[in-house]
């Protein structure tokens, strides 16, 4: 019999949808995808309610779902992270069960643990074979590495890829191979292309970021890690990769080589792979073409699934080996606990993503942040949403200093003695607070819109509606 | 201890973001701009930004320094008067020819401090050389007054004025470099050369910062925050450099235990000015911690 399907709703038929079940998707399409959003008009349209959805990530583009909430078709969510009008209409108190954040590492854990059982796993396929054995390097709407839907995959209980590049059996590469689909459905598109990758990721020009990657490289430098063999991750900001370009030049002056990079690739650590200063790349999700390209190139890049990126119970994970994480926050705390859940004025805008599970797994977690953004100071008392706890986090960079938590006593004595300007954390909170003012804490109505649960499955924090005006 | 200054940011004066975080961009010096940076709109409201920006911001080590208007506008001396009370560390007047105009800006200057009760001469100068005429009397200008740190060349409006093409090369420069370094040192005070104006040259900007420095420059201007690491990096000294001046002073040390009056290292003599040198270089080596980061 065979796997490919005519339709959506057919195979939706197939796998005997019930009300009240749970569907899960991935979001290496980024803010390209169509798939969510198709997927849940069929549904719709087939007439089913109250339904659990567990994608790996919301993004702006996923703005139908809002609709779907209201109409109770969409009754409960799990993601990892969260942008765009569903994560303001839930900050706004639009759902009845609060939303369950959980992260990178964190999900996969809690999908082998049942704690999210998925009935149907949509896998958006870029490429894909009349089976189902597929990858995302080729195809119009390809993505590169597929690694949040490994355990989609694995654990849910019917798999269905959705593709719209079928390609003849057997399709090669293959990441999710034929043993773990049910059906195979093709669809006209997966996805804008330009949503799902950004062209060439630039280094800032922002001479403030550049104040800031320049200190973060020296931190590395000096911090005693940086020797041939260690690793290292960064994000795809503008910030974070100009530290990967100061890094660069230390590591050529210095003539040492990395083992790996890993976590969203860009073409800048493409680049340092292919200029020797690396030697593998681990790959959970890739950013941008060069990345992509590379993936299909480059046997030293490597494609890899978010539990063995990141998942806490997993009888090892990458990021055990990881030595150097460089994070960004949109608050910090005195304590060092990191915000990247919630905006300025209570709002959900991200979520942890990989955040919480580096910072307790590297030996060095930086945070690099401006103590400004536009205009609020970014060190406050307590952050509104605890992402990652201080205990995990060791190092702020800022323009004005870098503040060292004071459990890693020997780092800063490192770090003063390299003459790097080192102040408290609470020195910075005061130099934000007399420049800026205080902020007013964020007003908050009771009901609980989300909770952020911790990798190890232990609720951190919760998330209360924004009150209105 | 003489200030380092190293490297010297133009910011302009009616940016304020960049007046909020000029401190922090890591040059020694920062120069609030009034005069070519702000259009003749925003003359006003760029005189009070950088006012209100010396009385409320910190700028930690960094030093500050306002380039006011020529003496040939109407606004230096408004300049001054909403400057001066604000205790900026250092007010560049530009395009300066002669030493009577060095002398008229300090005497406005002084009346200004006895007005608001700010010790006398606490408010020092840099003019910027950039004419013929400037270059010619630089000695007379570098002794004009005691408030005087620096001589500062300015090439742009140099080339313009004698009619010389700019080049990154800088030939058509090279002996007004050498004169103001030569009138500077002559007046025991500094000599800051003129910014690299390509900003996205990196290349360029560090043979021409290695070429000042060879000349005799204490330090250099800068345009664009990008510019500062290379420059900071460039007159900082080297570890040979710092080494060999420790051996200087270690030198100095042991002939005087030993009663010895001409001292030598490694075969060669070592006499005062090299061991003001070694000083020198310490001194700079100190200020900077080592790193070339500036707090």
């Amino acid at each position: 019999m065979s796997k490919v399907i005519n339709s959506l709703e057919e195979a939706i038929k197939k796998c005997g949808l019930k009300d009240g079940m749970t569907l899960s998707f991935h979001h290496h399409l980024r803010n390209g995808d169509y798939v969510l959003n198709k997927v849940m008009k069929t549904v719709d349209e087939m007439g089913y309610k109250n339904i659990k959805i567990a994608p790996s990530s919301i993004f702006p583009i996923h703005e139908p779902l809002v609709d779907l909430i209201k109409r109770k078709v969409i009754t409960g969510i799990t993601a990892n992270y969260m942008s765009g009008p569903v994560a303001e209409a839930i900050s706004e108190g639009i759902m009845d069960e609060p939303v369950i954040f959980h992260s990178h590492g964190g999900r996969p854990r809690a999908i082998e643990k049942g704690e999210i059982k998925i009935d149907i796993a949509f896998i958006a396929a870029p490429s894909c074979d009349k089976e189902g054995n597929m990858n995302g390097i080729d195809g119009p709407a390809a993505c590169g590495s597929l690694g949040y839907a490994y355990v989609d995959a694995q654990y849910a209980k019917k798999v269905i890829a959705v593709t719209d590049n079928l390609v003849d059996y057997p399709a090669s590469p293959i990441s999710i191979d034929e043993t773990k689909v049910d059906y195979v459905v093709q669809i006209d598109s997966l996805g804008d292309p330009n949503g799902i990758v950004s062209g060439s990721t630039q280094i800032t020009r922002d001479p403030v970021g550049l104040v800031i990657a320049r200190y973060a490289s020296k931190v590395i430098e000096h911090s005693g890690l940086l020797k041939d063999g260690f690793s290292f991750q960064t994000g795809a900001g503008g910030a974070s990769l100009a530290t990967a370009h100061y890094l660069k030049s230390i590591l050529k002056e210095k003539n040492i080589k990395g083992s790996f990079c890993m976590g969203g690739i860009t073409g800048y650590m493409v680049n340092l792979l292919e200029e020797g200063l690396f030697h593998k790349l681990m790959d959970v999700q890739c950013f941008d073409i060069e990345a992509i390209k590379s993936l299909k190139r480059n046997p030293n890049h490597q494609e890899i699934s978010a539990s063995h990126y990141a998942n806490p119970d997993a009888k090892s994970s990458v990021i055990k080996n990881l030595d150097i994480v460089i994070l960004g926050a949109t608050e910090i705390d005195i304590n060092f606990n990191v915000n990247v859940h919630t905006n300025s004025n209570g709002y959900i805008m991200g979520g942890s993503g990989g955040h919480s599970d580096t910072a307790a797994e590297s030996k060095l977690c930086m945070i690099v942040a401006p103590l400004f953004r536009a205009r609020l100071p970014i060190v406050v008392d307590r952050v509104h949403t605890i992402t990652t706890p201080g205990s995990t986090v060791d190092v702020l960079v800022t323009e004005r200093g870098i503040a060292v938590n004071p459990k890693r006593k020997e780092l800063r004595e490192k770090l003063e003695k390299a003459g790097l300007p080192i102040i408290d954390i609470e020195k910075l909170k005061s130099i934000g607070d007399k420049i800026a003012g205080k902020a007013e804490p964020v007003e908050t109505d009771d009901k609980i819109v989300a909770k952020v649960i911790y990798r190890d499955g232990k609720e951190l924090d919760v998330i209360r509606q924004v009150s209105k005006p | 201890m003489t200030k380092i200054r190293r490297s010297m940011l133009f910011i302009p004066g009616d940016n304020p973001g960049m007046l909020l975080n000029g401190g922090v961009l890591g040059s020694d010096s920062i120069i609030f701009d009034l005069e070519d940076a702000v259009s003749l709109k925003e003359k006003d409201s760029a005189r009070i930004l950088v006012r209100n920006a010396l009385n409320t911001l910190e700028y930690g080590k960094t030093e500050t320094i306002v380039r006011i208007n020529g003496l040939n506008t109407k606004y230096w001396k408004k300049d001054l008067e909403q400057i001066i009370p604000a205790k900026p560390d250092v007010i560049m007047p530009p395009k300066i020819e002669k030493v009577e105009e060095i002398k008229e800006i300090c005497d406005y200057i002084s009346k200004i401090e006895k007005d608001k009760g700010i010790l006398e001469n606490s408010i020092r100068i840099i003019p910027i050389i950039e004419t013929s005429l400037g270059v010619e009397n630089s000695f007379e200008i570098a002794k004009g007054s005691p408030r005087l740190e620096a001589l500062f060349l300015g090439a742009e409006d140099l080339t313009a004025n004698i009619g010389a093409k700019r080049s990154k090369k800088g030939d058509e420069i090279f002996y007004s470099r050498s004169r103001i370094i030569i009138a500077a040192n002559a007046a025991k005070i500094q000599a800051i050369d003129t910014p690299y104006t390509d900003i996205n040259d990196e290349e360029g900007l560090k043979i021409d910062t290695e070429f000042a420095k060879d000349m005799g420059f204490d330090g250099k201007a800068s345009i664009s925050p990008r510019h500062v690491e290379i420059i900071n990096q460039v007159f900082t000294p080297s570890k040979d450099e710092i080494e060999f001046a420790k051996e200087v002073l270690n030198a100095i040390k042991t002939a005087e235990k030993e009663g010895r009056g001409v001292i030598s290292l490694e075969g060669q003599m070592i006499d005062a000015p090299i061991v003001d040198r070694a000083n020198h270089i310490l001194s700079i080596y100190k200020s900077v911690m080592g790193g070339s980061i500036n707090e």
